[in-house]
């Protein structure tokens, strides 16, 4: 079969490389030398400008940081940062716990934090070297040994919640309910989130029950509302979500409150809401995998992230809320420092609920029931 | 007459068929505006970005040095096999070709996940070299393929004259049957060139995270929201092709010219 | 030919009879050693690396020997991404043939001077990178895209393709009918004119001509085409995340999935489905070839 591909550039070739003579034959030769020679040196001269052996492995969500940051990192410390990214926790999980690459700091969610470190995939943080630690505002390391008791294995960096993106030119009035993510008058025009925990998560609460139910009768139910949704649903996205609503390319998304600031500033017609019914506080943290090869350098890079001046720089680039408190107190835009959408009032937060690990025997239920409802 | 009408029409349609998305892409290339549909007025931003973006342009390097080192590794190891094989009885060389055939006829994705798995078994860290050594592999059945036919051709007794002559085995190898069998080699080359340039699956299951050539770049790229460097890249790529082998046509014309007035 | 020169040649291929190829290093089997490397690469990236989707395919998380992974490809979620991509990947290879064929007959009946040209014209988007064309077609097919844009600019009502199973076969067509064109073009240029003229000094009109002579006679390169459309068109992934929005679901992303998600077991096992697939769907194919790999590129 692939002989036919064979012929065709075989024809080329033949007609190229058979030459009449000697002389020619020479020629082709030479070319051939100095085109291979070319493309290698071009290879390596742009390939092989930073080859230090000082790295750092980061493996991080999607447009979840700012580059200049990764860059000003590695000229302050000389480390070389190898930068990765990952869509969801339940992609980064089996890649840590196969140890086929071995990061040095991942950026976990709470729920996944607490089942690394109860599989004993995470390595205690020496904080000696994260002195920065104490720019983080107590209350989100209080929060955060609901999924890690003693504050031994990560350093919050994100907050957030999810909620619902829309236009408010393409939308019949204010939104304030899941319902609308279901409601068929937008068909098409729905942006769903690609996440199994999101989307069972918002199935859930909207059928008035616990975003970490384990009983299956609930799930079921939950599986059915989001197979009646597939057909509504312009896509099922994650960072996508982003330049598609600024584009106005759909009503309604489902995003988190991180990237509403974002969309707002770059689209004024777009408005972010925790929808009545609630929705999912969470809280991402830098953690170190145990499997680690520069340990130092991650927690000099995890340092460096909590400086006061980085996580703002930080914030005003992904606009995703920063538990820095020393940050926060630097911002001078008071629109964002005041900003409903980065920082809720606490009767929003009342009605968020935490992702909670739920075993593996639960996790491969929610995730076969997601794949049902895409197989329609 | 009419026959020749409608051919030039459905000819016409086709290429219309086959352009029109390439068309667009170059087009977008110079959209000042980063949408899909508007056009927000011509600039050559885009191409200045493109050549600031370390990311893609470290990809482009990386895909051009595994496709020229694959490629040259897979030509020494397919071309050397395609000898041997060629001088076997026929069982063992049957069975060697079934075997050579098998990445062909697996599906990518297929080859990609059972060399992942190789890999990890081995404890060998994904990396520049893991994707180096998956593509040498799917490269070398294309050589053999290529040069395999070449082989047949070739008369037997030129090699035994030129020992008889007294030239030793290697001389008489690289003085009589390399230039003979040179054109299959040289097709297989740039046939295993062009599969790796141009390889997606494959690579994407074997890298590591260090590690981006051109496909999987532009895959995450897409995952994310496409940014317009990538329309000005797929405009120079296609430019660049286009020239290649208006290059190509050319000597073969130059050639028939040449004979003609022979 | 002379006397003589005609002995020499009867000799010759005698001789060459016996040694039925091209090439025989009667003196050294030191010749076998050069395949050597390539035999342990075969051995070490091949072989093993199948064996090993076959272990793992085979066994569960705890090492112990399971037809589960075998099976689950009869759960509906991963039967329906099968029968999907069968699907798709029929209609296809169909819709490419039926475009495929025209095109390559009059590529042949053109003159021989733009000929050349020509080919390499519909063999130019092959070679732009397999993924920059398939973003292409999203440009086009988005809702926001160029064609409704057109559309709506004609104030016709607007087509809603992307992430449907059109937007598949679409992507599918776009991406491997140079795949189908060439075989097909490359056989047909190889039927001797003389034969198709005695048909017709003969008394066949063009359809009998068409029926009895090329269409049997292109066979071979029908099977080609056929066959180099239908399985990356059955196993991709790719097109169907670019095109699909993550609402198709094919056995590819199936797969790609269960490997992402870490579930190597599963993904094995359905893996080797589908190779037994591919493989059966070949053989069968390959009836109608029987040329096979024999034939000369030369």
């Amino acid at each position: 079969m692939i002989k036919v591909t064979l012929e065709v550039i075989t024809k080329e070739i033949r007609r190229v490389a058979n030459p009449l003579n000697n002389k020619e034959k020479n020629e082709m030769k030479k070319i051939l030398f100095y085109l291979t020679l070319f493309t290698i040196a071009f290879g390596l001269m742009t390939g092989c400008s930073k080859d230090t052996g000082n790295k750092v492995y980061v493996y991080n969500w999607g447009e979840y940081i700012d580059p200049d940051v990764l860059d000003s990192f590695e000229e302050e410390t000389g480390i070389e940062v190898v930068y990765d990214e990952f869509e969801q926790n339940e992609e980064m999980y089996p890649k840590i716990k196969a140890g086929a690459v071995q990061y040095d700091v991942v950026c976990p969610s709470d729920y996944m934090i607490q089942k690394m470190s109860d599989e004993g995939l995470l390595a205690e943080i020496n904080y000696d070297n994260v002195p920065n630690i104490k720019n983080i505002d107590p209350a989100y390391l209080e929060s955060s040994k609901s999924f890690d008791p003693e504050n031994k294995y990560s350093v919050p960096y994100c907050w957030g919640t999810l909620g619902i993106l829309y236009n408010k030119t393409m939308v019949d009035g204010p939104i304030d309910s899941w319902g609308a993510i279901f409601d068929d008058k937008y068909t098409g025009n729905i942006l769903m989130i690609d996440s199994v925990r999101d989307a069972f998560g918002i199935a859930l609460s909207y059928l008035g029950y616990d975003l970490n139910s384990t009983d299956e009768s609930q799930l079921e139910e939950a599986k059915e509302l989001l197979k009646q949704q597939y057909p509504l649903v312009q896509a099922y996205v994650v960072d996508q979500v982003r330049d598609k609503m600024i584009g106005g390319e759909a009503a309604i998304g489902v995003i988190y409150s991180g990237e509403a600031i974002f969309t707002q500033r770059e689209n004024p017609d777009l408005e972010y809401v925790v929808p009545n019914e609630g929705s999912n506080v969470w809280i991402d943290g830098w953690v170190i995998p145990k499997n680690c090869r520069n340990k130092e350098n991650a927690e000099a890079f995890i340092n460096y992230m909590c400086d006061a001046k980085i996580a703002l720089k930080n914030f005003e680039y992904i606009t995703y809320s920063t538990p820095n408190a020393a940050a926060r107190d630097m911002i001078t835009d008071e629109d964002i420092k005041n900003s409903k959408v980065a920082f809720p009032e606490q009767s929003v937060l009342d009605r968020c609920r935490t992702y909670r690990y739920l075993g593996e025997d639960m996790e491969a239920l929610y995730i076969n029931k997601w794949n049902e409802v895409k197989s329609n | 007459m009419v026959k020749k009408f409608f051919s030039r029409c459905y000819i016409g349609i086709i290429l219309l068929f086959l352009y029109a998305p390439i068309a667009i892409l170059i087009v977008l290339s110079f959209n000042a505006s980063k949408s899909r549909a508007k056009w927000g007025g011509f600039t050559l931003k885009w191409y200045q970005e493109l050549f600031h973006n370390e990311d893609i342009m470290a990809a482009l390097s990386t895909t051009l040095i595994i496709a020229i080192t694959s490629a040259l590794i897979a030509t020494l190891l397919g071309t050397a096999a395609a000898i041997a094989m060629n001088s076997m009885k026929k069982t063992p060389r049957t069975i060697l070709l079934a075997i050579t055939n098998i990445p062909m006829l697996n599906a990518d994705i297929v080859t990609g996940i059972s060399l992942m798995l190789i890999f990890v078994a081995l404890n060998f860290t994904l990396g520049f070299t893991s994707v180096l050594l998956a593509h040498i592999t799917f490269n070398i059945p294309y050589v053999i393929l290529s040069v395999m036919p070449k082989l047949k051709q070739l008369n037997a007794h030129t090699f035994e004259a030129a020992q008889d002559l007294g030239a030793s085995p290697v001389y008489a190898f690289f003085k009589v049957i390399l230039p003979d069998i040179f054109p299959g080699v040289l097709s297989g080359f740039f046939l295993a060139f062009t599969m790796s340039l141009d390889d997606f699956v494959i690579t994407h299951f074997t890298k590591g995270p260090e590690i981006n050539t051109l496909s999987t770049k532009i895959y995450t790229e897409v995952r994310k929201g496409i940014k317009p460097e990538i329309y000005a890249l797929s405009t120079l790529m296609f430019v660049t092709v286009l020239l290649l082998l208006i290059f190509i046509n050319r000597r073969k014309a130059d050639k028939n010219t040449l004979i003609r007035k022979v | 030919m002379t006397v003589t020169e005609k002995d020499d040649h009867n000799l010759k291929q005698n001789k060459e009879k016996k040694s039925e190829h091209g090439l025989q290093f009667s003196r050294g089997n030191q010749v076998k050693w050069l395949s050597f490397p390539y035999l342990i690469w075969m051995i070490g990236f091949i072989l093993i690396p199948l064996i090993m989707i076959v272990y793992y395919g085979l066994t569960n998380g705890e090492n112990s020997f399971t037809t589960a992974n075998i099976s689950i490809i009869a759960d509906p979620i991963n039967r329906d991404a099968l029968l999907l991509a069968l699907e798709l990947s029929i209609v296809s290879t169909i819709i490419c043939l039926i475009l495929a064929y025209p095109l390559a007959i009059i590529l042949n009946n053109t003159k021989l001077k733009s000929n050349s040209f020509i080919v390499l014209i519909i063999i130019l988007p092959m070679w732009m990178n397999f993924l920059l064309r398939t973003i292409a077609w999203q440009n086009i097919l988005e809702r926001t895209g160029v064609l409704n844009t057109i559309l709506e600019f004609l104030h016709l009502p607007t087509l809603n393709i992307i992430n449907t199973p059109a937007a598949i076969v679409l992507g599918m067509v776009y991406n491997f009918l140079p795949f189908m064109v060439l075989p097909i073009y490359n056989v047909l240029i190889k039927i001797d004119k003389d034969v198709v003229n005695a048909a017709r000094d003969l008394g066949a009109n063009t359809g009998q001509t068409f029926r009895k002579i090329i269409l049997p006679l292109s066979l071979p390169g029908v099977v080609s085409g056929i066959t180099m459309v239908f399985v990356p068109s059955l196993t991709t992934f790719v097109i169907s995340t670019i095109l699909g929005g993550s609402k198709i679901v094919l056995i590819g992303n199936v797969i790609e999935q269960q490997f992402r998600l870490g579930n190597w077991n599963t993904g094995s096992g359905l893996s080797l489905v589908l190779m037994v697939f591919i493989l059966f769907s070949m053989a069968v194919i390959s009836k109608y070839d029987k040329e096979g790999e024999g034939s000369n590129v030369w």
